[in-house]
């Protein structure tokens, strides 16, 4: 099974390869500029472990592990 | 051409032929990113600006001019892309692409981009310079960009965007100005070149689409072919048009979701721009940023943000009451001396237990107002608001909202009013729906003054532990106004509206320390708005309501008391004459009162009170105020100032006093409490009514809402002194 962006511990520094678009609010995220090629550093989860922080290019994002789990990522760490 | 044009300093080379008398421009970028501060700059208004994306959820229009050139600015809500998700953006998109009958159309439009997040910001960007109307760019943040070590190499970025003109700002302290306004005087009176698209691809198809139409139909612009070819939203009156558009867009995107397709193609290339342009050194100062990431842990976040509210109801009492107490004694000091100015009689009753009580008990309230928004402010110059947002959203969806509600909400305890407007950003109508209907639950400003007049009269000043207590139920309130939205959301949510649980993003805004002067001229703001309403809306129902005890004036009463008068000073003597005199002058006023029209239309309505412990005067009080919640304490003042004893000099000592025919105290106990209940669940407020419609199209919701709060409130005060 390939590593999404709910997998991920504070700190790991990912790259995005692949965006599964079924979902309309994974879609959503995208025109935030969540696409493939782009690196993310996971930062932390909110209480009870959801939503989840993401940090790319400065600004900071967040999204639920739901939608995360549709954004497949490699360590670049 | 005008003849203003052609004084300008500025050098022309060549002035576009069809220069209307106002150009109108607007102000578009990424939520967040300064507009509101920057339009604020140029054309001297308040709008409200804040740190969190969705502040601006209208089209506001301002006038300033530059080397008398007169321009007309508009500030729109935030937006990513030119595919709108919620009625925010859709605004934007609208006045951008022209959507709106009977509005000026945009003569030319500033890119506003925070340089900290320009690769978020450059989609947008692109978009707009291919709506082939005058743009250029304005680069703010540059003083936080610089603290965290990043920079933008301006001639490198305008040779990618074909040349437009791109200035840099610091919005809030005015750094830059001078350069951007002459940029953008430059951006109206010269002739502005046709510039490529960014996509060329998507250009080509609509061009292509554009030729098979017939004549007439080829109006429609191409960007507007452009957009629905991406956006499957928009529509054409034409099925012609409809058909090639979806066989066009199905050859486009085979599979993907449009928006998608277009998201991949954008940043693609913002990712090229931003690595050309954008080089990125650590941060000036490193504890700034370690102690940020510290405190944005979700555990600290939680803790700071209750330990703030906490700091912030005890302060409400502690740091209020002396200024309060200034106040009242100045107020009270004011009546006597008038009083003792003038003669006894109609003027004198006006001004002192009219204007004086009426509107001098709403003004002591201004310290507790001026407290509440210190707080208000923090949390939302600091980003701290968007945080709540985020660490609340497990606990929300439980209730089948998202976090997305948790910033209209808390908005809510400023004022309803711009809550329920802040809903804008909420995508989807049931959930949206849902949040106005929470959002009159939220204690707001108006609540505080009423709830602070009950607290300090009837709740003893002590410590529990080192928590006072009149901020503890202060506190409780607040609360059980959080628990009523809550519940009521949590039950519409399960029945009327119904649907798909909603999904939550956000775009965090970075922790900043807020800006002194900023904070102090919103406070100031508040402070004006808050006088200001005393002084008008509460004035003029001070003094209706002091007209409505005084008439009509009864000779019987009056001579009834001449009687008295004469038979007490035949009889008694120095101190027993004085105390019988102020008695017989007390049951004067208490009997006019009780015949006067006040009186007579409060002990009408009286019944409907009476199985909660409350007197006429309360009823009227009460009842009045369902326009407004705080004019409960100008009628108070104003029914209290009547027959009040000497040594009672403020309204507080009298309601603590005012007692039925049999002695017994009037606010008891269970009344107080079931006052407190009432005013936290009731929906007194025309303003949130008349706001609820607009937003929801119709009187069903507003209607629902009043209803439905109206009987909580007065079930609960029913329970309330039932079971005490
Ligand atoms: N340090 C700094 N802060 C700024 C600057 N410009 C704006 N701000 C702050 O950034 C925050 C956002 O500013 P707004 O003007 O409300 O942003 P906006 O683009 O109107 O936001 P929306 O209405 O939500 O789309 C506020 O807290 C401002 O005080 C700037 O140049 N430097
Ligand atoms: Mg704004």
């Amino acid at each position: 099974m390939s590593l999404t962006l709910a997998d991920l511990k504070p700190g790991n520094r990912v790259r995005i390869i692949n965006v599964d678009t079924a979902d309309d609010a994974v879609v959503r995220l995208m025109s935030l500029g969540l696409i493939e090629g782009v690196e993310l550093e996971f930062i932390n989860s909110s209480l009870g472990g959801d939503p989840l922080e993401l940090r790319l290019y400065g600004s900071a994002i967040s999204m639920r592990r739901e939608q995360a789990r549709h954004f497949h990522v490699e360590n670049t760490d | 051409m005008s003849s203003k044009v052609e004084t300008v300093k500025v050098p022309l080379e060549k002035l576009t032929a069809t220069l209307p008398p106002r150009a109108s421009v607007a102000l578009v970028g990424n939520p967040n990113s300064g507009k509101s501060t920057l339009f604020n700059r140029l054309t001297g208004m308040k709008q409200k600006t804040a740190n969190f994306p969705g502040v601006t959820v209208e089209k506001r229009s301002g006038k300033l001019s530059i080397d008398e050139i007169p321009i007309e600015l508009i500030d729109l809500p935030g937006t990513y892309s030119l595919t709108p998700y919620s009625t925010d953006e859709k605004i934007t998109v609208s006045v951008l692409l022209d959507r709106l009958e009977n509005e000026t159309t945009i003569d030319a439009a500033i890119a506003v981009v925070d340089a900290t997040r320009l690769y978020q910001s450059l989609c947008l960007v692109q978009q707009l310079i291919e709506l082939n109307k005058p743009v250029m760019l304005v680069l703010t943040m540059i003083d936080v960009a610089k603290q965290d070590g990043i920079q933008v190499n301006i001639e490198k970025l305008r040779n990618i965007l074909q040349g437009i003109q791109i200035v840099s700002v610091v919005a809030t302290s005015g750094a830059g100005l001078p350069e951007f306004k002459s940029e953008l005087v430059k951006l109206i009176t010269r002739e502005y070149g046709d510039k490529d698209s960014f996509w060329p691809e998507l250009r080509e198809k609509a061009i292509e689409i554009q030729a098979q139409l017939s004549q007439e139909k080829a109006a429609t612009p191409v960007h507007e072919i452009e957009r629905a070819l991406i956006d499957s939203t928009v529509e054409f009156d034409d099925p012609t048009l409809m058909g090639h558009v979806s066989s066009t867009r199905q050859s486009l995107c085979q599979d993907q979701a449009p928006v998608a397709v277009e998201a991949r193609q954008r940043f693609l290339l913002s990712k090229q721009i931003v690595e050309q342009v954008q080089t990125s050194a650590p941060p000036v100062s490193q504890w700034v940023a370690r102690l940020t990431t510290k405190i944005n842990q979700p555990i600290p976040a939680t803790l700071l943000f209750f330990l703030l509210m906490a700091v912030i109801f005890q302060a409400v009492f502690a740091w209020a009451t002396p200024l309060m107490d200034m106040i009242d004694n100045a107020t009270a000091g004011t009546g006597q001396w008038i009083e003792g100015l003038l003669p006894t009689g109609m003027l004198s009753s006006l001004i002192v237990d009219g204007v004086i009580a009426g509107v001098g008990s709403v003004i002591i309230f201004l310290p507790q107002i001026i407290i509440l928004f210190l707080f208000i402010i923090i949390l939302e110059d600091t980003g701290y608001l968007a945080r709540a947002a985020f660490l609340s959203d497990k606990a929300m969806r439980s209730l089948g909202l998202s976090g997305q509600s948790v910033i209209p909400l808390l908005s809510s305890f400023a004022c309803a009013v711009p809550g329920i407007m802040a809903t804008r950003v909420i995508p989807d109508r049931r959930d949206r729906l849902a949040t106005i209907i929470a959002a009159p639950f939220m204690t707001c400003s108006a609540r505080l003054p009423v709830y602070a007049l009950l607290i300090a009269a009837f709740v003893p000043n002590t410590n529990i532990g080192f928590l006072n207590l009149q901020g503890l139920v202060l506190f409780g309130l607040y609360l059980l106004g959080i628990a009523g939205g809550v519940f009521t959301a949590f039950l519409l949510k399960r029945s009327a509206l119904k649907g798909p649980k909603p999904s939550f993003m956000l775009a965090l805004p970075e922790f900043r320390v807020p800006n002194l002067q900023t904070v102090l001229l919103k406070l100031l703001d508040r402070a004006r708005i808050f006088l200001k309403r005393a002084g008008t809306i509460i004035f003029f129902v001070a003094v209706i309501v002091w007209a409505l005890s005084y008439f009509p004036r009864s000779e019987s009463i009056q001579s009834e008391k001449q009687a008295a008068y004469q038979q007490a000073q035949a009889t008694l003597n120095d101190e027993a004459l004085e105390t019988r005199l102020t008695d017989i002058d007390n049951k004067a006023a208490a009997d006019q009162l009780s015949q006067s029209w006040l009186g007579r239309s409060g002990q009408f309505v009286a019944p409907v009170f009476e199985p909660l412990g409350w007197d006429w005067r309360i009823s009227a009080a009460v009842i009045a105020s369902f326009p407004a919640r705080e004019v409960v304490i100008a009628v108070l003042g104003t029914i209290y100032a009547v027959g009040a004893e000497a040594d009672e000099a403020t309204l507080s000592e009298r309601i603590q006093s005012a007692s039925w025919e049999d002695g017994t105290k009037i606010f008891s106990l269970p009344v107080v409490i079931g006052l407190l209940v009432f005013y936290a669940w009731c929906l007194q407020c025309g303003a949130t009514i008349a706001i609820m419609r607009r937003e929801t199209g119709g009187w069903r919701w507003p209607l629902f809402a009043w209803t439905y709060m109206t009987l909580l409130g007065y079930s609960a005060a029913l329970l309330v002194n039932f079971l005490f």
